[in-house]
């Protein structure tokens, strides 16, 4: 499991490019988080079985779960 | 009233239908000079030191539920400073030294029992990582000894030493670690503060902040709006929904950690023991029940309760480690909401907005740190700036590349 899938990895990596705003948004992505009570959206790995990476949408109060996509569908444009 | 033996006859002779409530109930006043947001362990200490240490007496302790409902009553109980890094080791050092006259500074049986906490290794570089912090340990004053397999034998002698995947070769002990009875500190904290005029409102949830020019003026109660000239949030596993409340987002995921109790066997376990590579860690309750547990569910949580998965992981681990456990029977299970950092190491700082104070970012290690919390974090709201001993658990480490990360395993929410 890899968590908040609602974080998007920042435009660019490159150290070249780092400006005072790509620093800021490269420390929310990987240090800041929501923390939502109730519905959240996160990464988990289908290890026991077909080994994709799946965005799994929980509740972090009742652990119910509500719906299951790939992560790569969920990562097309809507 | 001052506890003692003497106050104990006297009661006694009156059938103990005489004795005060420990602490008040009052009703909300309209402002205070500060106003703690969370009643469990750190936020009581932070009260009882403030009035104590700073004479900041116009306080309140805001808790949204009963006093000690949270994580201070759902851990289990451990006291120990065996860290490694110089931003965290002085401060563990100082919070035991606390408990060592919690009692007598706060006139409360709390049951403090230094007993020795045993943490075993399996390889030569586990030992030779053991080593290192105990040395650490011991160049920073605290006590640590470093165990062959033969002398830990002599004090646990229940381990599988020969077990296949993890035979015992020694392990690092603390001998002034220990155990406390955990719901005794939340009394004895509240009814220390209690008594020096803190007032603590139970049942009395924070829905929102006021704040005017970026300046904290009060907060929105279930129970009507409270002026305060500064504010504490010390919410520990609701850390991140506080904070929002005030418009910032913490490097905080809120996770749930299980513990357990067996049923009540004969005196068996004298030591708190733990078993690393195994995930699990034991010792035994002076009512006789074991108390037990291992790592965390690993999956953001608000629930207060665990899963399977991590059960059967857990006593899997113990069984491991002590075969002779495999027939006792487990009485009942919890789950703690823990405050997971970034870095594994905790935050206590000042935020951007004026007179607004942050605690949080315990992980599943804050009880043992509960007095030097609320001592650091007295002082940083009492004088507006952190502690020499709380210095490094900065809000902004984040960002600023100062993280204390005492396992070295980089940023994830589920370090310690």
């Amino acid at each position: 499991m890899r968590g908040d899938a609602g974080k998007m990895r920042p435009a660019s990596g490159d150290p070249a490019e780092m400006d005072a705003t790509l620093i800021a948004e490269w420390h929310d992505y990987v240090y800041l988080r929501d923390n939502p009570k109730g519905q959240i959206e996160e990464y988990w790995h289908h290890a026991g079985g077909c080994r994709s990476w799946l965005v799994v949408t929980r509740d972090t109060v009742t652990h119910e779960v509500t719906l299951v996509v790939t992560a790569s569908e969920h990562a097309k444009p809507s | 009233m001052k506890y003692s033996v003497l106050s104990l006859i006297k009661n006694t002779l009156s059938g103990h239908r005489n004795w005060a409530p420990a602490w008040r109930e009052p009703d909300p006043k309209p402002d205070y000079d500060v106003v703690i947001i969370g009643g469990g362990g750190h936020g009581l200490a932070t009260a009882y030191y403030l009035a104590q240490q700073h004479g900041i007496t116009n306080v309140a302790v805001l808790e949204k539920s009963w006093l000690g409902s949270g994580n201070v009553g759902r851990n289990t109980t451990i006291i120990r400073s065996n860290y490694q890094l110089p931003g965290n080791e002085p401060f563990y050092e100082w919070s035991m030294k606390l408990w060592e006259n919690l009692e007598q500074d706060f006139n409360f049986n709390a049951m403090v029992s230094q007993r020795g906490v045993i943490n075993l290794f399996h390889s030569d570089p586990q030992r030779g990582a053991f080593a290192r912090r105990g040395n650490a340990m011991r160049m920073h004053g605290v006590d640590a000894e470093l165990l062959t397999r033969e002398q830990l034998r002599a004090l646990v002698p229940f381990l599988d030493y020969d077990n296949a995947r993890f035979p015992i070769m020694g392990a690092l002990m603390q001998p002034r670690g220990g155990t406390v009875r955990h719901d005794a500190v939340a009394w004895g904290f509240a009814r220390g503060a209690d008594a020096r005029g803190v007032d603590i409102l139970q049942n009395c949830e924070v829905t929102g902040f006021k704040i005017d020019a970026g300046k904290i003026i009060g907060v929105e109660t279930s129970r009507g709006f409270i002026c305060a000239k500064k504010v504490a949030m010390v919410a520990a596993g609701h850390a991140g929904q506080v904070a929002a409340m005030a418009g910032m987002t913490l490097p905080i995921e809120s996770h749930v950690l299980q513990a357990f109790v067996s049923e009540s066997i004969k005196p068996y376990i004298d030591k708190v023991v733990t078993f690393g590579a195994g995930h699990f860690y034991v010792s035994q309750s002076d009512k006789g029940g074991l108390v037990f547990g291992g790592d965390i569910d690993g999956y953001n949580s608000y629930a207060q309760r665990g899963n399977l998965p991590m059960v059967e992981h857990v006593i899997e681990a113990g069984v491991a480690m002590i075969p002779g456990l495999s027939r006792v029977k487990v009485l009942r299970s919890w789950g703690g909401i823990v405050d997971m950092s970034m870095d594994g190491s905790p935050i206590i700082d000042k935020t951007p907005i004026d007179g607004l104070y942050l605690n949080c970012g315990w992980c599943y290690g804050g009880f043992k740190a509960t007095p030097a919390s609320g001592w650091c974090f007295a002082h940083t709201i009492a004088t507006d700036a952190p502690h020499e001993l709380s210095a490094a658990y900065r809000l902004d480490r984040f960002a600023t590349g100062d993280m204390i990360d005492e396992k070295g395993m980089g940023a994830t929410p589920n370090l310690h």
